[in-house]
């Protein structure tokens, strides 16, 4: 029917040139070096007189894994994501549990409020959190006048400031998922559990936390895979020693000006998070087929 | 109450405090008298006047607003026969990867998505000459792209909520599909739409990373102006500004979730 392909083609037309087209290009500049001119790389491809040329190389990539800086910044966003996910899950998961039992009156409500701060801005909610975190911040001062603190709290600039700032505006992503799949939870299991002498503890872990396994796996990856490459977290939160790649990313582009190092960085990035871009697709296209 | 209940509501009352308490503080502070943003010296509007005398910033503020309003729109058309595509269309050749296409944008990292679609920029105007220069046209064509994934995901998931008999009716009463289309399914989806159209537009007045790299010179946009300030620590002006945006975008959110939530006229079928 024709109202149907044209509501495929269009949008799947735009997609295709302002979506897949770029990290085909950013592929082959990858392969290119910097000059100074405009664009600030070599060319890839020619055509001289109608005769086609290839002058890409890999040496790009040779030097990135030649620099331990590169190296220590993928393993920084990846150590830094997977604790910062799983934090997240260990806040999220109280939480939408609470949510999932409650009263469905104010469900909606409870939803709402979770889902609101998502909807302020991601840079003034982590803005909010230098003026919190600071030595002379607000918790500072606080937790000093009441005697709990005898000296400032060292916590902004470091990674400890960063897994705050993640948890706190990565929440609704993780607590969404697990919202969803614990509100389809059977509850009548866990009685049974108890008649039969289950204490809710061994409930909890032999039937609860299995039974919310896909919604665990799918807000951890949605968490997982754009805090790998978060440039802002960690560039108003974290302090000089807080590597991550989309921070190096940003600075190959903008200070360096290096085009096709930073293009080559952000392939690797992809090439990274494939598994996890791959495993969220299947574990949504399992959750499609569910419903 | 038992102690089950009170450990329950304290995980509630603490998550939500969380959530809540970093903006609620940094709104108090906006009304700060004093310079320093965490020592207390009084109530005043003093940071809003010296806002409201910052061109620079405001000019910033009118340019995000803008691109803001066109990105959305464009979001919410595309969006819309995008979800279309999603919710209704069956089977069809490369039906995987459409779907692949319209969930990219919305997990991949920032930085990613910024500097493949300036590459994509930089090398048509080196092909076509188009775009002429980069600036406010990328901004919203970059900003278009990942906010129709977002529309489409709203509106896929309000249509898995409506059964097609309505629609299947007006076909069998004569109805030709585009009328179908215009008569029933768009104003069904209107909700959806809306709340759509209302998250693309703030995630575009939010959007830092992709927009600080698809600009040229000439169009600086709100978020690079409050980035450029927030890296060298917090100022009380920026606290205001984010009062004001805080206030606007909150009531957004509102409205686009009443919408979103209003019950469906036509019930679930089966």
């Amino acid at each position: 029917m024709t109202v149907q392909r044209f509501s495929v083609l269009v949008p799947l037309a735009w997609l295709l040139v302002f979506f897949l087209t770029p990290f085909i290009l950013i592929a082959i500049i990858s392969l290119a070096d910097p000059i100074a001119a405009q664009p600030p790389y070599t060319p890839v491809f020619t055509l001289d007189h109608g005769v086609p040329g290839f002058h890409g190389d890999l040496g790009k990539y040779d030097y990135l894994f030649g620099q331990s800086l590169y190296i220590k910044a993928f393993k920084g966003s990846l150590r830094i994501a997977t604790i910062a996910t799983f934090l997240c899950l260990l806040v999220a998961y109280p939480m939408a549990y609470v949510i999932a039992r409650s009263d469905e009156k104010i469900r909606p409500m409870l939803l709402m409020g979770v889902v609101l701060p998502f909807w302020t801005s991601f840079l003034i909610r982590i803005y909010a959190w230098i003026g919190l975190l600071s030595d002379n911040g607000i918790i500072s001062k606080t937790l000093m006048s009441i005697g709990l603190l005898h000296e400032p709290l060292h916590v902004m600039r470091t990674d400890s400031a960063v897994f705050i700032g993640v948890v706190y505006a990565y929440l609704p992503f993780m607590i969404l998922p697990l919202y969803s799949t614990l509100e389809r939870m059977d509850w009548r299991l866990l009685d049974a559990a108890a008649d039969l002498g289950a204490r809710p503890i061994e409930s909890f872990f032999k039937i609860t936390l299995p039974l919310s396994l896909p919604g665990i796996f799918a807000g951890c990856l949605l968490v997982f895979i754009p805090v790998t490459g978060e440039f802002v977290i960690p560039e108003l939160l974290g302090g000089p020693d807080t590597l991550m790649i989309g921070k190096v990313l940003w600075e190959e582009f903008f200070t360096r000006r290096d085009w096709p190092a930073a293009s080559a960085l952000a392939v690797l990035l992809v090439l990274a998070l494939l598994p996890a871009i791959i495993g969220l697709q299947t574990a949504q296209r399992a959750a499609d087929g569910d419903a | 109450m038992s102690w089950r209940k009170i450990a329950l509501m304290s995980v509630l009352g603490f998550g939500f405090a969380f959530l809540y308490l970093p903006i609620l503080i940094l709104i108090i502070y906006s009304f700060n008298d004093g310079r320093l943003v965490t020592v207390w010296a009084g109530f005043s509007f003093k940071w809003y006047g010296v806002l409201f005398r910052n061109g620079a910033l405001l000019d910033a503020a009118f340019l995000s607003l803008r691109l803001a309003a066109i990105s959305g729109v464009l979001a919410a058309l595309l969006g819309t026969l995008a979800g279309l595509a999603l919710g209704r269309a069956g089977k069809y050749p490369g039906r995987n990867l459409f779907n692949a296409l319209v969930a990219g944008p919305l997990v991949l990292p920032d930085v990613l998505l910024g500097i493949s679609m300036l590459m994509l920029f930089v090398f048509l105007e080196g092909w076509i000459g188009w775009p002429p220069q980069r600036g406010a046209m990328t901004i919203v064509l970059a900003h278009t792209t990942f906010g129709l994934c977002y529309v489409a995901l709203i509106v896929q998931a309000r249509l898995v909520g409506l059964n097609g008999q309505l629609e299947e009716a007006a076909m069998d009463l004569g109805a030709p599909p585009f009328k179908t289309l215009m008569v029933i399914t768009v104003p069904m989806l209107a909700p959806a739409i809306i709340s759509g159209f209302l998250l693309a537009f703030t995630l575009s007045l939010d959007d830092l990373v992709i927009a600080s790299f698809v600009t040229g010179p000439g169009a600086t946009t709100l978020p690079m102006k409050v980035f450029s300030q927030a890296r060298l620590g917090v100022k009380p002006e920026i606290n205001a500004l984010a009062t004001i945006l805080i206030s606007i975008v909150t009531t957004i959110a509102i409205v686009g979730a009443v919408l979103a939530a209003r019950p469906q006229k036509s019930g679930k079928g089966g």
